[in-house]
């Protein structure tokens, strides 16, 4: 199920500020990829022109090319909801529908594309929570409402929302910041379950974390506040943890920065 | 061990003066403005009242000044305005429902309810409400149905999917038609039946109650939908939600509650509007089920053409209908907050 993702030659913009440069990477299937950066360098807008966010933003706009396998995403006729079903989204703050249980909120997906048989509807919720690792917590509580999860629980909510649709691709944009140290753990294993079946992309700004979980780490940076930001290196993780090749990457790991 | 140490008054605390201290100058006053009124022969409500208020606030801040401090005697004096500001609105309120029931239950009951004044002269006694309670059903629910969901789509399209000059265009005509005397959207819709020759009939006044309905709508069910934080729109898009099943499924469910008590209080506001009503439906004593046939009556002209009976029993009648549109707008309130309880998010465990 996983795919590859090509990017080349990718610029966004929001209006006329170009926000991110002629950015050109691969991301290999059924591995872990994470970017890290200064703030404002551009990775959550990177990340959200892997499935077509970007243009939800007011004044969003993309150039270049991005390869899911062999289709173009940014071609001509491609449907942007057709690409969204196929890369899914984790976001940093955990954003479970209020109106909805839990139940519900991870049955979304599916129901809201219409796309699903009735009989196997709760298999899939079950998968799913056991696959976020919620299913023993929430079992007895179904129908109780998603918000009133706690943090943790509810960000693990949102990546079962996110892996009921079973896309190709999971894009997390720091989906930890927000989470305590035990679920940050919870969430970790988690990635490292999920690669098995699915792309992972994830922006972090935890150093730690980005070595703990990836396999491959891409470093971003911008030139100077109001410059767009720009792809340095990507590399190995290990490779980029212990002797990268350019030396702003070395600089900001090892936090001599600026 | 730990040593018990006594709390000694400090630099933070000051002298405060006692908790009783407001309601006892609040009494003294009020004896004091009574007091002073009926030495000095005024015999209004009002004038005591106004002396009592000054007292109070005059009086507190004196003695507070004196034992708290300025910033304590201040802060006094602002919270005393407040109250004074908040009995000022509630008085007016209070009193007009006191009047309405106690004028209105008079003749209220079964029969006043369920007869109309078609064979009851203004003057005599009797009759009922039946009519105009009929055609303001009528009006009413058939403006709500052509204006709550014109107001609320329109409200949709500006805040989902409102851009440019369009958009700034609709907000604009929306402000403008907030604006809009009641007599004057009645104006526009007879000015039409005019060059069709049309008798006036129940319908025509819903149009109107319809174009006056409809900002407030739109206003309301805008500020709600701006309440739906992005971050929901933006989950269900990332699921691969279309655009408008993410609109339909996600962003109204959460905001339903709100829009329901917007457009409640919108058809509270049109059932009491008489001028287009007078205007268009024209009034009728006999009872008219049809709304697109024929004048009807409705509970607003109903208290305005009893008021101009001029006599005894035709005001009471008035007062009668008075209460019974209160009630019904009571009742949409209520509801309404029924139903955004009901329908509001549920945080709870
Ligand atoms: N909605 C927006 N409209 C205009 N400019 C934006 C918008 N969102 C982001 N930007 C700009 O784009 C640039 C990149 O922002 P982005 O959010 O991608 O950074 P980031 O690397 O994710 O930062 P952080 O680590 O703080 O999340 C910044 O200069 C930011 O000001
Ligand atoms: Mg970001």
């Amino acid at each position: 199920m996983a795919k590859r993702i090509d990017v080349s030659g990718l610029s966004a913009y929001y209006g006329s500020f170009r926000a991110i440069e002629d950015i050109s990477m691969t991301v290999e299937p059924r591995s872990v990829t994470a970017f890290i950066g200064p703030s404002g360098c551009g990775k959550s807008t990177f990340l959200r022109t892997l499935n077509r966010m970007h243009e939800v933003t007011p004044g969003g706009r993309v150039d270049g090319k991005v390869m899911l396998d062999d289709e173009n995403l940014y071609g001509a006729g491609v449907d942007p909801v057709a690409v969204r079903r196929e890369v899914g989204m984790v976001f940093q703050r955990p954003n479970p529908f209020p109106t909805m249980s839990v139940y519900d909120n991870v049955a979304a997906g599916l129901r809201l594309n219409g796309s699903y048989k009735k009989s196997e509807l709760s298999d899939v919720v079950e998968k799913s929570l056991k696959g976020a690792n919620l299913w023993n917590e929430v079992k007895d509580r179904l129908n109780k409402p998603g918000s009133g999860l706690s943090g943790g629980q509810q960000q693990r909510l949102c990546i079962a929302r996110a892996i009921a649709v079973e896309p190709n691709v999971l894009l997390m944009d720091e989906p930890c910041s927000a989470l305590d140290p035990i679920s940050t753990l919870a969430i970790e294993d988690l990635i490292g379950e999920l690669k098995e079946r699915f792309t992972i992309v994830i922006v972090t700004h935890n150093m730690q974390q980005a070595a703990r979980v990836s396999d491959r780490t891409a470093f971003f940076n911008l030139a100077a506040v109001g410059q767009p930001g720009k792809l340095i290196e990507i590399d190995d993780t290990e490779r980029i943890f212990s002797n990268p090749s350019v030396q702003a990457t070395e600089d900001y790991i090892s936090g001599r920065f600026g | 061990m730990s040593t018990v140490v006594a709390e000694k008054p400090g630099s933070l605390q000051g002298a405060r003066l006692p908790k009783w201290f407001p309601y006892a100058l609040a009494g003294g006053s009020v004896a004091l403005g009574i007091g002073i009124s009926f030495a000095a022969g005024l015999d209004s409500n009002i004038q005591w009242g106004l002396i009592a208020a000054i007292l109070f606030i005059v009086g507190t801040y004196v003695i507070a000044t004196r034992v708290e401090g300025k910033r304590q005697a201040k802060d006094r004096i602002a919270t005393s305005l407040v109250w004074v500001a908040f009995l000022l609105a509630v008085v007016p309120l209070v009193s007009l429902v006191w009047t309405t029931v106690a004028r209105g239950v008079k003749v209220l009951d079964v029969y006043f309810l369920t007869h109309s004044m078609g064979v009851v002269a203004d003057t005599e006694t009797g009759g009922g409400i039946y009519h105009a309670i009929i055609g303001s059903l009528e009006q009413v629910g058939l403006a709500t149905l052509m204006g709550a969901p014109i107001g609320v789509l329109t409200a949709i399209y500006l805040v989902e999917y409102g851009r440019g000059k369009l958009a700034k265009a609709v907000t604009f005509f929306v402000d403008v038609m907030t604006g809009i005397p009641s007599i004057v959207a009645g104006l526009f819709i007879l000015s039409i039946m005019l060059q069709f020759d049309m008798e006036p009939f129940g319908f025509a006044g819903s149009l109107a109650l319809a174009i006056l309905m409809m900002p407030v709508v739109v206003r309301s069910t805008e500020e709600m939908l701006k309440l739906v934080p992005n971050e929901l729109r933006e989950a269900s898009l990332a699921l691969g939600i279309p655009k408008w099943r993410t609109i339909l499924k996600v962003v109204l469910p959460t905001a339903i509650g709100g829009i329901t008590t917007g457009i409640m209080l919108a058809v509270a506001r049109i059932a009491g509007e008489t001028a287009p009503v007078l205007l268009l439906v024209f009034g009728n004593p006999f009872i008219n089920n049809d709304p697109f046939e024929g004048a009807q009556a409705s509970l607003p002209l109903y208290i305005y053409q009893q008021y101009g009976g001029g006599v005894e029993t035709s005001y009471d009648r008035a007062w009668a209908a008075s209460l019974t549109l209160i009630a019904f707008v009571m009742i949409l309130n209520l509801g309404a907050r029924g139903i955004a309880r009901w329908k509001a998010p549920k945080t709870g465990r």
